[in-house]
């Protein structure tokens, strides 16, 4: 039988909103935004830290939320992928996405979009290799990563 | 039938209608379905690989605070299986478990956690037998019982011996024979998504919401293992993160989550976990090859002979098929007048194999291109111009009974060679180029039980709501959705985003045996055709009608249906016929494959047609091999949706390069190697090449707008062509995939040492092969169409 073990006070910011919640210390940041907060964008593909499904913007950087805990991300700001559009208007990854055919079934889609936004942020114009480095992390079992790619570069187009 | 410059939507390179839901993480997977008090389900595994089942002791278990239902084998005691032939599983054991995984017991409780902690309170006591590992093991008689008592001799599960023509005659008359033997290691599917579902009772009535391919067949695996019929289940498949033919059987936690949500009233979910998917399984069989062919002094093929023994794994799911599967196609890219195959599938302690993209043909796809390449060495030949003499036509009969139609086996040949300057190749150290071709179905010509029912129908209704289609057909991530959207909306004169899509649903659409063998495309996509072109004439017909002109003149294009915009003449037809509600099936036609005991596995109503160029760079010292790009050609008959097209080429690509290179599902000792994504190596960002994608439309008769299938073909090239450029850069054969860096190292190595520079298997095992079923091949008024 599971030891109760006490909840403990979560301040975060998601996706724009302050919040602050109950979480069971040992749980994931990728179960709190799932189950507590029902964020369901954020996907799992292993829970182990291997396959990047999980990917969220950490203060802004990628980060795997199946390997965070709460104490880890206290006071921190989060981005899923449901916080990246504005409103209806799709961001420009995610448009870029879109139309280059950048995903089939779509899940490792909101990890790959995450990372491919941070990437973007922190250097508006990266080389093919550059790309590909960024997002060695992040599997796909669909697209062999090739319209992955094309998405990326013309999200950088659309953002300059 | 329009010609391409008629065609409004068909053809571009459109967004997927679903894009938009799938980037905002609006799209709820199977795993993302949350119902009012709904228990978390798991289930206990063996964790021996073959063992008796003393007892199950679920006491502890239950008493657990939070834990509301304990299920064993004794509340499901009914066998099931995808395949008639071989119902042989139970949701869960309770006599003996057969492979590490093996599902004994479930939990429904509040949450995860608890259903764990109650998993790990059950005592189950097991007598452990001894496990068999191998195809050689399996044949020989067991020590303990054998795995199943439905089959045999020793461990076989199946055997099948079919001859075409005379092959002892072909021999005699050939001027070389060669013969190779060839193994392919088997692998997972891999999806990102873990499978998952969820089962609700609402009134009697159970709905389950499953990431599976086919809700067809779980829907009838439902019925019997329940006891329920039909009418009281509902089987729907979840928006989908990805099948590859995993998700084509009925599952455990599939039935677990039924039996338990009528057992406690509540809603249950199942998700597992990524270490379970590995030992669900149902991938790529390990299948060892031998293969013989005579040529005569120009290299035509006089006969062949082709044996198969697959490791099947510990249950039958779809081993009758998949024997046969990699005897059946050999036939389709070359003519061979005579042909004898003899394939064996046995069952072993190890998780399940299945269909996997390709299923049961990329293993001989594999042997057949290589030994074809080594033939042509041996005659001096270009492995190319070998190939080409002996290249089916199209329109014509196979020896095994097979209706080839359009066939672009030459094109897409002469396009990659040209595009990729194969034939001018320069030749650097460790640098190397290699060539294979294949085909593949545009979805089975039979369903996996027998029946009468169309393979696909659908529903469209047009209405105030606008344009809804109702098909069976299951968007797995290749694009089912896009393509049903692109035909109605052809025929409608609308966009794909003007067609709302209900898929996939056993209660509310019409049969549509699911998303397996490349069949949506072809088949779903012609009933969506059909279905479109009818309420295409019903609109055309009011309007002209009012309008006082003849149907003819009335242009459907643009949102519009003559001088009408699409909604006004909507409403017009409705006051006008009442309803508007318009039906399409498919059923492939009749004679496209042959009379014989195992004729039901390769007949298709077309074949797509691959070609591919490998350019490699490999490491002498360290055996790593740079994949630098790949060409690959592919007769599609029609692209629907440009985009798709290219998307399921290159995914076709990356995973057959995965196979050839370092995905294996092995194992040491009984215990799976790598169950787990970090061990089960796939190809990251940084290993995938470029490719540069060919599409070649030979505008097929029976495809919708000529279409053809572009999921699974596209792979089945590239495994043989990686082995060739290999041989091309370093002179050595690996007659073994995946080619990891050791077999590399280890083969050049041996030549170094003088032996014979090829790293593979030695022999094939001693089979008792049934007598041969001898099929006269079509005579020559037939085998031209
Ligand atoms: S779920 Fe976090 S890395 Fe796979
Ligand atoms: S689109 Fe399916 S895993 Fe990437």
């Amino acid at each position: 039988m599971p030891r109760p073990i006490g909840r403990e006070l979560l301040r975060v910011q998601v996706n724009g909103e302050e919040r602050e919640l109950l979480v069971r210390p040992y749980a994931t940041l990728l179960e709190v935004l799932r189950e507590e907060l029902r964020l369901s964008g954020t996907k799992h593909g292993c829970e182990l830290g291997e396959c990047g499904a999980c990917t969220v913007l950490v203060d802004g950087l990628p980060q795997l939320s199946c390997l965070l805990l709460p104490a880890q991300v206290e006071g921190a700001a989060i981005t899923t992928i449901e916080g990246l559009a504005d409103g209806a208007a799709l961001h420009a990854v995610q448009r870029a996405f879109v139309e280059r055919g950048g995903l089939q079934c779509g899940y490792c889609t909101p990890g790959m979009v995450l990372a491919a936004k941070a990437l973007l942020d922190a250097n508006p114009t990266p080389t093919r290799q550059e790309i590909k480095e960024a997002l060695a992390g992040n599997l796909c079992r669909c697209t062999g990563y090739a319209s992955i790619l094309d998405a990326v570069e013309e999200a950088a187009r659309l953002l300059s | 039938m329009r010609r391409a410059g008629e065609l409004h939507v068909v053809g571009r390179a459109l967004p997927r209608v679903e894009a938009a839901a799938k980037v905002t993480g609006s799209i709820a997977y199977a795993d993302d379905i949350e119902l009012p008090g709904m228990l978390s389900c798991k289930l206990l595994r063996s964790h021996h690989a073959y063992a008796r089942i003393i007892s199950v002791d679920t006491s502890a278990a239950r008493a657990m605070p939070g834990v509301v239902a304990v299920i064993t084998g004794h509340d499901l005691p009914v066998k099931y299986g995808i395949m008639p032939t071989c119902e042989d599983e139970l949701a869960l054991e309770h006599e003996k478990v057969r492979f590490v995984g093996d599902p004994v017991a479930a939990v429904a409780a509040v949450n995860e956690e608890t259903a764990l902690a109650a998993c790990r309170a059950i005592r189950v006591d097991y007598e452990p037998l001894e496990a068999v590992g191998s195809i050689e093991q399996a044949l020989v008689p067991p020590d303990d019982e054998p795995i199943h008592d439905y089959a045999g001799p020793a461990n076989v599960h199946r055997l099948a011996a079919l001859e075409f023509g005379d092959v002892d005659a072909g021999f005699a008359k050939a001027a070389h024979v060669r013969e190779d033997v060839f193994f392919f290691e088997g692998n997972t599917h891999l999806p990102m998504e873990q499978h998952s579902a969820t089962a609700q009772v609402v009134g009697g009535k159970v709905t389950l919401w499953s990431s599976t391919q086919d809700p067809h067949y779980v829907h009838r695996a439902l019925s019997k293992v329940l006891g329920l019929p039909m009418g009281e289940l509902r089987v729907v498949a979840a928006p989908h993160g990805g099948g590859f033919g995993g998700k084509c059987d009925p599952f455990s936690h599939e039935i677990a989550v039924c039996k338990l949500a009528l057992m406690t009233g509540r809603p249950v979910k199942c998700t597992l976990t990524r270490e379970e998917v590995f030992y669900t399984h149902r991938g790529r069989h390990p299948v060892l090859m031998w293969v013989r062919t005579g040529v005569d002094d120009d290299g035509r093929i006089l006969a062949m002979h082709f044996r198969s023994a697959l490791d099947g794994g510990a249950y039958g799911s779809y081993g009758p098929a998949s024997t046969l599967y990699t005897g059946a196609l050999q036939t389709t890219t070359y003519a061979i007048p005579a042909y004898r195959f003899e394939g064996v599938r046995v069952f072993t302690n190890k998780a399940p194999c299945g269909p996997k993209r390709g299923h049961g043909t990329p293993q001989p796809r594999f042997a057949l291109e290589v030994h074809l390449d080594k033939l042509a060495g041996e005659l001096g030949l270009d492995p190319v111009e070998l190939r080409r003499r002996n290249y089916v036509k199209p329109f014509t009969r196979t020896v095994n009974w097979l209706r080839i139609t359009s066939c672009g086996l030459s094109e897409v040949t002469d396009r990659v060679l040209e595009a990729s300057g194969y034939e001018q190749r320069l030749r650097r150290p460790g640098h190397g180029m290699g060539f294979a071709v294949s085909s593949y179905m545009c979805g089975a010509g039979l369903p996996i039980y027998w029946n009468r029912l169309p393979h696909s129908e659908c529903v469209l209704n047009v209405g105030r709501g606008g344009v809804t289609l109702l098909s069976g057909a299951t968007e797995i991530g290749q694009g089912s959705d896009t393509v049903l959207a692109t035909i109605v909306a052809e025929e409608l004169g609308l966009g794909p985003g003007d067609i709302r899509l209900v898929t996939g649903d056993t209660g509310l659409t019409p049969v549509d045996l699911g998303s397996y063998s490349s069949r949506v495309t072809f088949m779903a996509g012609n009933a969506a055709r059909e279905a479109g072109a009818k309420m295409r004439a019903l609109l055309v017909k009011a309007v002209a009608e009012k309008e006082g002109c003849a149907a003819g003149e009335v242009r459907v294009a643009g949102g519009r249906i003559g001088v009408m915009s699409f909604e006004e003449a909507a409403l017009l037809a409705e006051e006008r016929f009442g309803t508007l509600s318009t039906r399409g099936s498919y059923t492939p036609p009749e004679g496209i494959g042959g009379r014989y005991k195992g004729a039901g596995v390769g007949p298709s109503p077309a074949y797509s047609y691959s070609a591919a160029v490998v350019d490699l760079d490999a490491d002498e010292r360290s055996g790593e091999i740079r994949v630098n790009k790949v060409w690959l050609g592919h007769d599609i008959g029609r692209s629907i949706n440009e985009l798709a097209a290219r998307g399921q080429v290159e995914g076709g690509v990356y995973m057959g390069l995965g196979e050839a290179l370092m995905e294996a599902q092995a194992y040491r000792d009984g215990l799976l190697r790598q169950p787990s994504m970090l061990d089960y190596k796939s190809l990251t960002f940084l290993d995938m090449p470029e490719v540069e994608t060919i599409l070649v439309e030979t505008v097929d008769p029976e495809g919708p707008y000529g279409a053809k299938e572009v999921g699974q073909g596209p792979l089945l090239p590239v495994i043989p062509a990686v082995v060739s450029a290999l041989h091309d850069a370093l002179g050595v054969w690996v007659d073994e995939v995946p080619i990891t860096p050791d077999k590399v190292v280890r083969v050049l190595s041996a030549r170094s040492k003088g032996k014979e520079p090829r790293y593979g298997p030695k022999g094939f095992p001693e089979v008792p092969y049934p007598a041969l079923v001898k099929v006269a091949p079509p005579d020559a008024a037939t085998a031209s169409l």
